[in-house]
């Protein structure tokens, strides 16, 4: 009997384990948010929004020109990531098993494995060296390129949830293909696309990498796409890593702005496909 | 198609030439549409042609100067001109393979606790939570691991090693400990790698079949002894991937690592001595970087990092993908 007993007790231990393997894993999570709202709070004021950085020794600067300068690069990204994306997206969702299909299907992951400095290298090369500057436009475009899998794989997921009979019926009463496809299936895929994009948002706002070798942050005040252009990541970096107690403050109270957009972009887009497709999209 | 269809038009109340030429605009529509999501389709390919070519050029100049000692020589000297990337290589390998040994374990345990084990009402939380930790930013994990991580590692964890466990004498845990280090680097890599690792594992956990389990039931076997002898065997390739999937994150990760892991071109056995990574020697030296050679070598560090995570990619992909595909009992 005893046998037995060892391998009810090895049963317990091992389960006990799985639970505390839980514990550990989501402390990380809570340790940074705390940090973020300890640190980053006092410094969060209305004029952290409306004021430009101001030298060191300088009270009361913000990072207006950094919020607006993540708009913008998020701006450009969707007008390039969003449509190539779906567009992708539609062609891999109706092909399905075809040779190109199934390689532009890998293609897109192995993209969206790619580390991000590498599309920075890209962008540089192709959009900042040519011109001799940096700009937001190179910014916009190496993070478009990054949502470009993302958006693919969830449109393509989300369009073959919609069932077939929806497409049938529109064929039966004389659609045409194309139409079938843009003004009823894309539309029922929509909620579900839509919250797709939201979190390839969310990924990009944080991003950092690329954008060093292409919207390269500015200090002043920029919302030209042809020059170098603030972003809030790049700030958050650039004070993080000075020498600074005052800008340490300003690096928490930035990174808490950063994560609270990424926070709200995240939640909308659980509530987004929660509403629509119920549990069977969790 | 028009030809076979006029004599229907013609006996129905449409014009046949009418019809014809309305069924020719829904052919040139659906041509247009197919064209058109096709060449978005080729967009994909093409990037990926694109990027490599880009990484070509920006690094060829730096591989025709070095040749294969690029590769192979640790010395990495701006000023004499002399660029070899072996200690980036070195601690781009150690500091994921740091992260992987930590993460590995935690994120296939929370993916059985999420699948196997977890009350109904405590999977979705939890699994949102550990999902989380993918959308923080890069930046604000390097932030927090400048002012919390390396403090904490240095202030406790260190001297638990070397006092408390009498591991100061071994190589691992040997020399000065400042703060930023390779040690450092590896845990917070870990942390992000972490939820990556654990939502490819739990899908394929989902994706064992109920039958598998039943029958480690019915044999006789304990939940734990069911868990580890018929559903993680039946899901090990895809496990493999997830974790493979995690390493890619891991080699690419900058930011974060460029804030912690103190920046120093040596090849070093101590975990606790400053190192660099490929990425975070590109992210460091690009803005202080004036000559071309220079320039150039950091491209090429770029080109053997786009190489690599290239090839671990694909493997990791294949293997989900293998799991994924297998016929379900």
């Amino acid at each position: 009997m005893s046998a037995l007993r060892r391998r009810k007790a090895g049963n317990i231990v091992m389960l006990a384990l799985t639970y505390v393997a839980a514990v550990l894993a989501t402390l990380p999570l809570l340790f940074i948010l705390f940090h973020l709202l300890q640190q980053g709070a006092s410094t969060l004021t209305p004029d952290f929004f409306t004021n430009m950085p101001r030298p060191v020794g300088e009270a009361g600067g913000g990072m207006s020109n950094a919020i607006v300068g993540t708009l913008i690069l998020l701006g450009i990204a969707c007008i390039i990531g969003l449509p190539v994306g779906v567009g992708a997206g539609l062609y891999l969702a109706e092909k399905r098993v075809g040779a190109l299909a199934m390689t532009v299907r890998f293609l897109s992951d192995v993209l969206n494995g790619l580390p991000s400095i590498v599309l920075g290298i890209f962008a540089w090369q192709f959009l900042v060296r040519p011109f001799g500057r940096f700009s937001a436009l190179a910014g916009g475009i190496a993070l478009g390129a990054m949502m470009i899998p993302l958006v693919t794989r969830t449109t393509e997921e989300m369009i073959r949830l919609v069932p077939n009979s929806l497409r049938e019926a529109a064929l039966a009463l004389g659609y045409p293909r194309w139409r079938t496809s843009l003004s009823v299936i894309l539309r029922t895929a929509m909620p579900g696309i839509v919250t797709g994009a939201l979190v390839a948002i969310a990924r990009i706002a944080g991003e950092t990498a690329p954008l060093l070798f292409t919207a390269f942050g500015n200090a002043f005040w920029s919302t030209a796409l042809d020059e170098p252009i603030a972003a809030l990541p790049l700030q958050i970096f650039a004070y993080a890593i000075s020498p600074y107690d005052e800008w340490h403050a300003q690096a928490w109270a930035g990174a808490l702005v950063l994560i609270v957009i990424v926070l709200i972009i995240s939640l909308a887009a659980r509530h987004a496909t929660r509403a629509r497709f119920g549990s069977a999209a969790d | 198609m028009a030809d076979a269809s006029a004599p229907a038009g013609a006996s129905g109340g449409l014009g046949s030439r009418r019809r014809a030429s309305i069924l020719a605009g829904v052919a040139r529509g659906d041509r247009i549409y197919q064209v058109a999501i096709t060449a978005f389709a080729l967009i994909i390919p093409a990037l990926l042609v694109l990027i490599a070519i880009a990484i070509g050029i920006a690094a060829w100049p730096a591989f025709a100067a070095a040749g294969l000692s690029f590769i192979t020589s640790s010395e990495w000297n701006v000023q004499a001109g002399k660029f070899g990337a072996a200690p980036a290589i070195y601690g781009t390998i150690v500091s994921s393979l740091i992260a992987l040994v930590l993460a590995t374990p935690l994120a296939v345990g929370v993916a059985i606790f999420l699948s196997e084990i977890a009350p109904k009402w405590l999977r979705q939380p939890v699994a949102f939570l550990v999902d989380l930790l993918a959308a923080i930013p890069s930046v604000v994990y390097g932030l927090w691991g400048i002012f919390f991580l390396v403090p904490m590692l240095r202030d406790h964890v260190v001297p638990f090693f070397r006092d408390t466990l009498h591991l100061g004498n071994t190589p691992l845990f040997s020399g000065p400990a400042y703060g930023p280090s390779m040690l450092a680097a590896g845990v917070i890599l870990a942390i992000m790698a972490l939820p990556y690792i654990s939502a490819v594992t739990r899908e394929v956990l989902l994706a064992v079949p109920r039958s598998q389990r039943d029958a480690a039931l019915a044999l006789g076997a304990t939940k734990w002894e069911m868990i580890w002898h018929a559903v993680i065997p039946y899901a090990r390739s895809g496990i493999i991937g997830g974790v493979i999937l995690g390493l890619g994150r891991a080699l690419g990760e900058t930011m974060a690592v460029t804030m912690v892991i103190g920046n120093r071109p040596e090849i070093s056995a101590s975990l606790l001595a400053p190192g660099y990574t490929m990425a975070s020697l590109i992210a460091n030296e690009f803005t202080e970087a004036t000559s071309d050679l220079h320039l150039s070598a950091l491209m090429a560090v770029g080109a053997v990092l786009f190489a690599i995570t290239l090839v671990v990619n694909g493997i990791a992909r294949w293997l989900v993908w293998r799991v994924a595909s297998e016929p379900r009992a």
